[in-house]
């Protein structure tokens, strides 16, 4: 073994015993009480699920719904990305973190409005697509397109323009010029937001069961009723096998079709909006009132008691409910999940950055390579697994010390950082990247150490990325339910846990008060992201 | 200016709240690394004792209660499950007849020696007569009718199961699906103790007659029943026999929805001491709180559920609006248990077609 090897190696052990404790090992205590029901190996029992018509018929209407979602998230956020990131179209920071609310909100928050827009009795009621793909499709994009922009637009902020220039100057058209200088260069972050979207997608959960009723199955939906309800575990096992596998398999192909050119970057300058962008100003405005309308009603339903404009909903909030509903008060929620989603951010971002570093180094031989390819898709595959089975995980295999997490304040943090660290990866990989390596090279042969190449090639360039990650991760663990609903201290819930049991509890004050605490959180998302926003501005003089 | 501000915000977050920062932890641990002050119950998320009774409980038997709670009454059971060897607790609440079969399966529960209060005897889960598990509360799954929606229409709401499935209320009826939800698996128990083996038959009708099946509860009754949230459109939905009590208007003495009460399934809530618990003594004190007196009247206000002590006052809305039915509608737990999956994989090709 080289020094380079063993330098990869030291870098990469951080980020590999993380996730063998907290992926490997609880996903594998679940999977071996399904595959060992009574002690003994039973192959046959987990091959029988795997041919049964109806686990055929649930993976592909999983990888259809995904693929549809991740294509019509792509083609809404492009444009969007575009005008929002390189374009000076007024208010575009407060239209950024806006887009990003969608993200966090709780999905059976978002269920209830959007079937409020689509059921029966809704203004689009008659186009007749409650519970059909289509609207569950429709709730996929509506959380997912925000993924696209902010990957695909952090890329192309810091897009060197002068190719397309040249291009345009020889006589291309902008359609041409974008066809053949930018998206190619920008394919390595569509592929990697795409890549992140049909992960999501494909193992949503909340949006599948409230859009689609109790007719549409995903390999995710069914894990959990197999798991909670049926206590099925040999099946459930047999599926989340098929889901990892699935996960992989996408991931290799991801990782083939991801190939990047070293790009050269410079700080690009927004540009005023002219008639030209007249396609894109569109699209992206069509994507805001898509974003905007179902918010638009959960604010609405917000500001509503017994049939009157009131703010009362508001006022409730930090009291525990109607006839105490709840053990803490939602305020106190609010401060649980900030305290949690820091640290969540926290453990994200550390691992990520090493796992990014260790991924994108230029490799020198083929082995070298290899081991990469793997480490970065081994990182992703959190993404793939189901929450249900990662939660129960937990407290299966976390249960002996050194490890005797189960009680402990951190697992929830540590479930969400698992959620969020792909997406700080994917956000941070593409840039880092795209440094020609020959830079750190240059550095390096001008006599600095490996910390100054760094400190002074990648760090400026990583710091807006970063920004981005941080953001990310924090919005994710601050919606996140699905492992947390597990994990979750009864006397410390979550803002999205405490929603959840408002919603499930008798009372309209319980009603108003958790569409008013689902406003309260789609806020502060958009708070923070407006925060990054503005952090972004001063790296460019580091540029 | 404005940068640094943010920076400052920031940094005054980062610093704030990191770790385990302001929770409000009081470690009990002992010196030798043991907690012998402490009882810990696993519940599910439904689980509310007020914080008074809490505190009454801690200082009655001179040990800290610390509250797990883990998802849906499903959820609660599988965690149980698969926890079995090496609890998570001492004493675990929530689990309900439905699900209770599964639970003794697994053999989560140790026996209990505790004395049930008169009138717990009638929920006692067959088969068990209370010697691990101990009811605690009970609730009624019931159809709601929406009544100022029929009475501004001059028609007659339905009264029973077979009503449902008449063309007059063709499309007004909304459940909650019984693979996701525990109301709508209740309910789906109900067309089964009614309808035998023609259960299916039944429920072909009721979709026929273009019966809403929806997720969850939720989704039911804030999305779709017309008392729900705005916009709702159907005036029948499955609920709770004390659903009436909520929905009473404010300076109104009467309630605007009704539970009839021949289409209920009773729902058992029962306590039990888990095998291998590190506390078990503590764990039986902790059963014995719950059935004795105070927590059994905090029930209705607390968790919506009524008590299974006799002689318990009920809240005042409660005796007004929510009335129990008589002879609800009841399934055998080892029949629940034997053919739980195929009635729910039957249900789920009627209800997809």
């Amino acid at each position: 073994m080289n020094r380079r090897l063993l330098g990869l190696a030291a870098l990469a052990l951080v980020p590999v015993l993380v996730l063998v404790a907290f992926f490997v090992v609880p996903v594998a205590a679940m999977l071996q009480l399904g595959f060992w029901p009574d002690g003994e190996l039973d192959v046959a029992g987990v091959l029988e699920v795997l041919t049964r018509d109806r686990t055929v018929r649930v993976l592909l209407f999983t990888l259809g719904s995904a693929t549809a979602g991740t294509v019509l998230s792509v083609l809404l956020g492009l444009p969007a990305a575009y005008v929002l990131h390189r374009t000076a179209l007024p208010l575009r920071r407060v239209v950024r973190a806006l887009l990003l609310v969608p993200f966090v909100l709780p999905t059976v928050v978002v269920g209830v409005a959007f079937r409020q827009l689509l059921g029966e009795g809704g203004p689009l009621g008659p186009l007749g697509l409650d519970a059909t793909p289509v609207a569950i499709v429709l709730g996929l994009v509506f959380f997912n397109v925000a993924v696209v922009i902010r990957v695909v637009g952090s890329a192309w902020e810091s897009l060197d323009e002068r190719a397309g220039q040249a291009a345009a100057t020889l006589g291309a058209a902008p359609w041409t010029v974008l066809r053949t200088v930018t998206l190619p260069r920008l394919r390595p972050a569509i592929v990697s937001a795409a890549t992140v979207v049909f992960l999501f997608c494909s193992t949503a959960f909340g949006v599948v069961l409230t859009l689609g009723g109790p007719r549409y199955a995903t390999v995710e939906t069914e894990i959990y009723l197999l798991t909670v309800q049926v206590f099925d575990l040999q099946a459930a096992a047999a599926l989340s096998v098929l889901q990892l596998v699935v996960v992989a398999v996408l991931l290799v192909a991801a990782q083939r079709t991801r190939v990047s050119a070293p790009v050269a970057r410079e700080a690009s300058r927004a540009r005023p909006v002219t008639r030209a962008d007249a396609v894109p100003v569109t699209a992206t405005l069509l994507v805001l009132l898509y974003v905007a309308l179902p918010i638009a009603a959960l604010v609405a339903g917000s500001l509503r008691v017994a049939g009157e404009w009131s703010l009362g909903n508001y006022a409730a909030l930090d009291t525990t409910g109607e006839r105490t509903s709840l053990l803490v008060p939602v305020t106190e929620a609010l401060a649980n999940s900030l305290r949690t989603a820091v640290d969540a951010t926290w453990m994200a971002l550390g691992t990520g950055l090493l796992v990014a570093l260790v991924v994108t180094r230029r490799s020198r031989s083929r082995v070298e390579r290899r081991v990469r390819g793997v480490l970065d898709g081994f990182f992703m595959l959190p993404l793939g697994v189901s929450a249900v089975t990662l939660g129960f995980g937990f407290l299966v295999a976390l249960d002996q010390p050194p490890l005797d997490l189960r009680d402990s304040p951190l697992l929830v943090p540590i479930a969400q950082a698992l959620v969020a660290l792909p997406l700080v990866v994917r956000t941070l990989v593409p840039v880092l990247s795209g440094i020609d390596d020959r830079q750190r090279q240059a550095a390096a042969s001008l006599g600095a150490g490996p910390l100054r190449t760094l400190t002074t090639v990648d760090v400026p360039v990583l710091w807006r990325p970063m920004l981005a990650g941080a953001g990310f991760a924090f919005a994710a663990s601050l919606g996140e339910f699905g492992a947390t609903s597990f994990l979750a201290r009864a006397e410390a819930p979550t803002l999205p846990v405490v929603i959840f049991r408002l919603l499930g509890t008798p009372g309209q004050m319980n009603y108003g008060m958790a569409l008013a605490a689902s406003v309260v959180l789609a806020a502060t998302t958009a708070l923070v992201m407006l925060l990054v926003e503005r952090l972004r501005v001063p790296s460019l003089g580091a540029l | 200016m404005k940068s640094s501000l943010s920076v400052t915000l920031v940094a005054a977050l980062l610093a704030g709240c990191s770790l385990t920062g302001g929770s409000s932890d009081e470690q009990s641990t002992a010196e030798d690394g043991t907690t012998p002050g402490e009882v810990v119950l696993v519940t599910h998320e439904s689980f509310n004792l007020p914080k008074p009774l809490v505190k009454q409980f801690e200082e009655e038997s001179g040990l800290d209660l610390e509250i797990r709670s883990a998802g849906d009454a499903g959820a609660l059971t599988t965690r149980l499950a698969v926890t079995a060897d090496n609890p998570t607790g001492d004493v675990a609440f929530g689990v309900d007849n439905t699900f209770a079969s599964r639970a003794l399966e697994e053999d989560v529960f140790d026996t209990l020696d505790v004395e049930l209060p008169a009138g717990a005897d009638d929920y006692v889960l067959p088969g068990d007569d209370g010697q691990r598990l101990a009811p605690v509360d009970n609730g009624n799954v019931c159809v709601n009718v929406d009544a100022t929606w029929f009475e501004e229409r001059d028609l007659a709401p339905p009264e029973s199961l077979d009503d449902l499935a008449d063309p007059a209320y063709e499309g007004l009826f909304v459940t909650p699906s019984a693979l996701s939800s525990s109301p709508g698996l209740a309910f789906l128990l109900a067309t089964v103790a009614a309808y035998g083996e023609d259960w299916p038959t039944y429920w072909e009708d009721l979709l026929a007659n273009d019966a809403l099946v929806v997720d969850g509860w939720t989704d039911a009754y804030y999305g779709d029943f017309t008392q729900g949230g705005e916009g709702g459109t159907r005036p029948i939905v499955l609920s709770y026999d004390s659903s009436p009590a909520f929905t009473v208007p404010k300076g109104s003495d009467e309630s605007t929805t009704e539970a009839l009460l021949d289409t209920c399934f009773r729902q058992v809530e029962y306590a039990g001491v888990l095998a291998g618990a590190a506390n078990p003594e503590g764990g039986r004190e902790l059963v014995e709180f719950l059935l004795g007196e105070d927590v059994q009247a905090a029930l209705p206000g607390s968790m919506y559920v009524f008590p299974v002590r006799d002689g318990v006052a009920l809240p005042e809305e409660w005796a007004a609006h929510a009335e129990q039915p008589a002879d609800p509608y009841a399934v055998d737990p080892d029949e629940i248990a034997a053919n739980r999956d195929a009635w729910l994989e039957e249900w789920r090709d009627l209800v997809t077609g």
